[in-house]
């Protein structure tokens, strides 16, 4: 077998051993599934919610999944499995936030006027500084899209909105961030 | 810039739009140079969304997890690369069954009734594991003819390893079984047995898919 596949297999299984190890309450398991998995979660949470946000509803992803990993019966890979609770998280907590519906954006730039300012070249903000100045919705809709890789229909679903808003979300976070592809 | 174009762009780079429709598109991209560089920095747009690099937070946050979960005393976890051959792993496999089938001789040994948090008994459940482990005992008994045909493929001390641990797992599965006789509504022995025939399938699996490879 080449190195590299075995390699790649061996991490599978031994993500895979600490998933049931911990869904059996061994803590030092979880620990490593936590130190291999949080900069995808965090990563996810900072851009899909506010950065000041992303480390409480980290833990809030890894307190949900320890309480459910007893669920967790190794259908899929654990990663896949946490990276969709983590969106539960976030979803859930966007509901609480109260922001579905109201603050989509249907504007030609949906970077001005957030935090009232207007985005100008003159501001340095890299791409993912831009992104995360993207208002709610067109944000979201761009992470789960073009960072994330789910579809329309999946994404509507979610943020309950139509098929239709999320591509309209999506074609004005892209034309925002055109101007940030060089930082 | 062609307005109505210009809001299909999107749906055009991701390969959405019907075939009359992208025809058309395609037809003013020919003539219209901002709606090609438009179409161009949208693609580089995909291309940087999906080159995203995922970024560990600043501080550590597994303390408070660990607070959160009752872990208890936080150990330092140094960076460390996973690496097991081929035994480890197996033995892995077989502690994980071992540890589960501490459950059942728990169900057998106790004299008090035993609670477990996976239900009550409830009849019906042995039906249902009666199909289950049916369609099971189907699958492994063709993976261990893989397995058969796939062992000259191994090394002789992992051919030992793999011979002693499948013997292990199914004595966990008589075990679980014998228990079922006497108790079929029994929610955790179902969800046992039915845990510890899982495993010993991806472990036959995994074991024939080494083999496959290293033919």
């Amino acid at each position: 077998m080449p190195r590299q596949v075995l390699e790649v297999t061996l991490t599978a299984d031994s993500v895979a051993a600490d998933a049931a190890l911990a869904a059996s309450g061994d803590a030092t398991a979880f620990e490593r599934l936590y130190r291999a998995h949080v900069a995808r979660v965090h990563s996810l949470v900072r851009r899909m919610l506010d950065a000041d946000e992303a480390d409480d509803l980290t833990q809030d992803v890894f307190v949900r999944a320890w309480d459910k990993l007893s669920t967790f019966r190794g259908e899929s890979a654990f990663g896949t499995w946490l990276h969709r609770l983590a969106i539960n998280v976030v979803l859930a907590r966007r509901k609480t936030l109260g922001v579905e519906r109201a603050r989509f954006h249907t504007g030609e730039n949906p970077l001005e006027g957030v935090s009232g300012r207007r985005v100008t070249p003159e501001i340095a903000m890299d791409f993912e500084e831009a992104l995360a100045n993207l208002p709610d919705g067109a944000r979201q809709v761009f992470v789960l899209h073009d960072v994330e890789g789910y579809r329309h229909e999946e994404i509507a679903r979610m943020l309950g909105v139509v098929p239709g808003t999320s591509k309209s979300q999506l074609h004005h976070a892209r034309m925002a961030l055109r101007r940030y592809l060089d930082r | 810039m062609n307005d109505q174009w210009t809001d299909r762009l999107s749906e055009y780079v991701d390969g959405e739009l019907a075939n009359g429709e992208r025809t058309a598109l395609e037809a003013h991209l020919a003539t219209c140079a901002a709606c090609r560089a438009t179409v161009e920095d949208l693609r580089k747009v995909v291309g940087r969304a999906r080159a995203l690099d995922d970024r560990a937070p600043k501080a550590d946050l597994w303390p408070g997890v660990a607070k959160r979960i009752g872990a208890g005393k936080v150990v330092e976890i140094r960076s460390r690369r996973f690496s097991f051959n081929v035994p480890q792993l197996i033995a892995a496999s077989i502690a994980l069954v071992l540890l589960s089938g501490g459950g059942v001789w728990m169900a057998l040994n106790q004299r008090a009734p035993v609670r477990f948090t996976t239900g009550p008994s409830r009849p019906g459940n042995e039906r249902t594991v009666a199909y289950w482990t049916g369609r099971t005992d189907a699958a492994i008994a063709d993976l261990q003819e893989d397995l058969q045909r796939n062992e000259s493929r191994l090394d002789t001390a992992t051919v030992r390893v793999v011979r002693e641990n499948l013997a292990l797992i199914d004595r966990a599965i008589g075990q679980a079984r014998a228990a079922l006789d006497a108790d079929p509504g029994n929610a955790y022995l179902n969800l046992h047995l039915a845990d510890t025939m899982r495993r010993k399938l991806e472990l036959l699996r995994r074991i024939n898919a080494i083999a496959t490879a290293q033919s």
